[in-house]
C-alpha cells in the first residue's frame, strides 16, 4: 500500500482532477443556495419547511443516487436505462471515468451533486402543503426512477445520446427533468388551499436575490464542470455561464419596465436563474456571441408563463416549470440552429449546415418533458397511496415550521417555557460541571 | 358608540374582513398580538433544548362602532374568525366614551361614521 497514495492513476490528469474537486463542492452548495432563494419565495410560516425539502435531498437523494442511481445513470446497460454494475459504487475507484482524465469516483461525485439539486428543484411546485416524510420518500424514487433514466438518455450511452443528442451540463436530466415532473406534482398534490383567495407573497426578497447569486456562483462549477477537464469545452461553458445570465437580466428588466414601469428584484433574481438554467445544455457548444443571444432569448417564454401561470388554477408554487423546464427547452433547441463545431470540435446546428441536429434536439425537447412528466405522476400517486401527501387545513394554516418540524424560523422565546426532563435538575448540574 | 375588540386567529384574518366588509362595517385598526386562550402548548425543540410555547400568535381586531352597529359587526367577527377549535380567540366589547375625527373635530357618531355613509 505504501506510496499508491500519493501516485495518480494511468490517465488521470491532475489538472483535470483538482477542478472537478473544486466544482464538484460548487454544485453542491447550489441545493442550500436553492433552499434559500426557496424559503424566500415563502411565507414566513413555511421557510424551514422549505429550506428543509432541499436539505432532506441532500442527505436520501445522495445515498440512492450511491446506491443505485449512479449506476442506472452511468452503467452502459440500454438504450432506455443503465445496467447495475455499479450498485453500491462496485468498481469506481481510482481510474479514470472512459472519456475523462479524472478518477471514476470523483466523476461519480460531481453527477452526484446533479442529481441532488435536481429532487430539490422540484420541491418548488409542492412547498406549503406536501408532507416532509412524502416528499423525502418521493425523493429518493425521483432520483432513481427519472433522474437517473433522463441522465442515461444524453450522458450514460443511453438511445438520445446515441443519435447524437446534445447536452452539455443537464438540460434534459436537470432542467426539462425538473420542470415537467415540476408540473407533475403540482397536479397531484394540488393547490395550496388559500390559493387564489388571498395574496400569498414571498416573505423575504433578500433570501432570494443571496439564493439567486449563490446559485449563479455555484453554476460556474456546474456548467464549467460539466467537460469533466481544463480543456476548450469546459472553459467555453464557464464564459458562457457569465454571459447568458447577464443577458436575461439586461432583457428581464425590460420586460419588467415595459409591463409595469418599474424593475423589480424578485424578477431580476428569477432572471439569473432562467439565463444559468438556459445556456446549462449549450454552455460548451456555442460560442459566447450566440449565448447571449440565447440569454435574451430564453428570457422571453419563461417572462409570459410566469405572468400567465398565476391567473389559473395551476399552483405550481415556485414556477419551476417556467424557471427550468421552459428555459432548458430552449436551451436545448438553441443548440440545434446555433452549435458551431469551431467552438465545439462536436457538431454544426442548423445555421453551420447540419439540420439533422435540430432534429435530435427536438426529439429531446419531447421524450424528456413526456417521461418527466408522466413517470413523477405515477411515483407521487404511488406514493399517495402508501401515505397522504399533504399536510391537514389545519396544519397548513398554522404554518408547516411548527407542524412537521416543531421549530420556527424566527421565534423570539416569547412565552417559551423550558422543559427539564423529568428528575433532571439544571442547577444541580451546572454545579457538578 | 362601543369599541369591540376581537382577537382572532391570524390565519383567518382574510376572512375576518372580507366578513366585515360585508356587513357595511368600515374604520378599524390591527395589531398583531401574542396571547394565551385554553389551546394546547405547542412544543418546539432546538437541538437539546425543548420548550413549550405558551403564547400563540394572534390578530386583534379594534373597532369603534355606534349602537346599530355593534351586533353586525360581533356576527362578523364570528363568522369571519370560527373553526371550531380551541384558539379561535374572543371578542370584548367595551363602552366608549368619546371618539373624534382628528381631521374635522367631529365628535361621537359623527367621528365613527364613515363619510358618505
Amino acid at each position: 500500500m505504501q506510496g499508491t497514495g500519493l501516485a495518480l492513476a494511468r490517465g488521470i490528469s491532475a489538472g483535470d482532477t483538482a477542478w472537478m474537486l473544486t466544482a464538484t463542492a460548487l454544485v453542491l452548495m447550489m441545493t442550500p443556495a436553492l433552499g434559500l432563494f426557496y424559503a424566500g419565495l415563502v411565507r414566513g410560516k413555511n421557510t424551514l419547511n422549505t429550506f428543509m425539502m432541499s436539505v432532506g435531498a441532500l442527505g436520501v437523494v445522495t445515498v440512492s443516487w450511491a446506491l443505485v442511481g449512479y449506476s442506472l445513470a452511468f452503467d452502459s446497460g440500454g438504450g432506455f436505462v443503465g445496467g447495475l454494475k455499479y450498485v453500491a459504487l462496485r468498481g469506481v475507484n481510482f481510474e479514470p471515468r472512459p472519456g475523462t482524465a479524472i478518477p471514476h469516483l470523483l466523476f461519480m461525485a460531481f453527477e452526484a451533486t446533479f442529481c441532488i439539486i435536481s429532487a430539490a428543484l422540484v420541491s418548488g411546485a409542492v412547498v406549503e402543503r406536501m408532507r416532509f416524510g412524502a416528499f423525502l420518500l418521493f425523493a429518493a424514487l425521483w432520483s432513481v426512477l427519472v433522474y437517473a433514466v433522463l441522465a442515461h438518455w444524453v450522458w450514460g450511452g443511453g438511445w438520445l445520446q446515441q443519435h447524437g443528442t446534445l447536452d452539455f451540463a443537464g438540460g434534459v436530466p436537470v432542467e426539462m427533468g425538473s420542470g415537467f415532473s415540476a408540473l407533475a406534482a403540482a397536479t397531484v398534490v394540488r393547490a395550496r388551499k388559500d390559493y387564489g383567495r388571498q395574496a400569498l407573497l414571498p416573505h423575504n426578497a433578500v433570501y432570494v436575490l443571496l439564493g439567486a447569486g449563490l446559485l449563479w456562483f455555484g453554476w460556474f462549477g456546474f456548467n464549467g464542470g460539466s467537460g469533466y477537464s481544463t480543456g476548450h469545452p469546459g472553459v467555453l461553458a464557464f464564459t458562457n455561464t457569465l454571459l447568458t445570465p447577464a443577458c436575461t437580466l439586461v432583457v428581464w428588466f425590460l420586460l419588467d419596465l415595459l409591463r409595469g414601469g418599474r424593475v423589480t428584484a424578485i424578477g431580476a433574481a428569477t432572471a439569473i436563474i432562467v439565463g444559468c438554467v438556459g445556456i446549462t445544455p449549450a454552455a460548451g457548444y456555442i460560442s459566447p456571441t450566440w449565448a447571449m443571444l440565447l440569454g435574451a432569448v430564453a428570457a422571453l417564454p419563461s417572462y409570459a408563463f410566469i405572468q400567465w401561470r398565476p391567473r389559473t388554477r395551476l399552483d405550481e408554487t415556485l414556477d419551476v416549470l417556467a424557471a427550468h423546464g421552459l428555459a432548458g427547452l430552449t436551451g436545448i433547441l438553441f443548440i440545434g440552429f446555433f452549435a458551431q463545431l469551431s467552438w465545439n470540435g462536436r457538431a454544426n446546428g442548423l445555421l453551420y449546415g447540419h439540420a439533422g441536429q435540430l432534429g435530435w434536439q427536438v426529439l429531446a425537447a419531447i421524450a424528456a418533458p413526456a417521461y418527466a412528466f408522466i413517470a413523477t405522476f405515477a411515483i407521487l400517486k404511488l406514493v399517495g397511496l402508501v401515505m397522504p401527501l399533504r399536510v391537514s387545513a389545519h396544519e397548513e394554516a398554522l404554518g408547516l415550521d411548527v407542524a412537521q418540524h416543531g421549530e420556527e424560523a424566527y421565534a423570539t422565546g416569547e412565552g417559551a417555557i423550558l422543559v427539564v426532563p423529568d428528575g433532571g435538575d439544571i442547577q444541580a448540574d451546572v454545579a457538578l460541571a | 358608540m362601543k369599541l369591540v375588540i376581537g382577537i382572532v386567529r391570524p390565519e383567518k384574518a382574510n376572512d375576518v374582513l372580507e366578513a366585515l366588509y360585508r356587513a357595511e362595517v368600515r374604520g378599524l385598526s390591527i395589531s398583531r398580538v401574542q396571547g394565551h386562550g385554553g389551546e394546547l402548548d405547542r412544543v418546539e425543540t432546538y437541538r437539546g433544548t425543548t420548550v413549550k410555547m405558551e403564547l400563540a400568535e394572534k390578530l386583534r381586531f379594534e373597532i369603534a362602532v355606534s349602537d346599530s352597529f355593534v351586533q353586525p359587526t360581533i356576527d362578523a367577527l364570528c363568522t369571519g374568525a370560527r373553526t371550531g377549535e380551541v384558539g379561535d380567540g374572543k371578542i370584548f366589547v367595551v363602552a366608549l366614551e368619546q371618539v373624534i375625527r382628528i381631521r374635522t373635530g367631529e365628535v361621537d357618531h359623527g367621528a365613527v361614521t364613515p363619510r358618505g355613509a
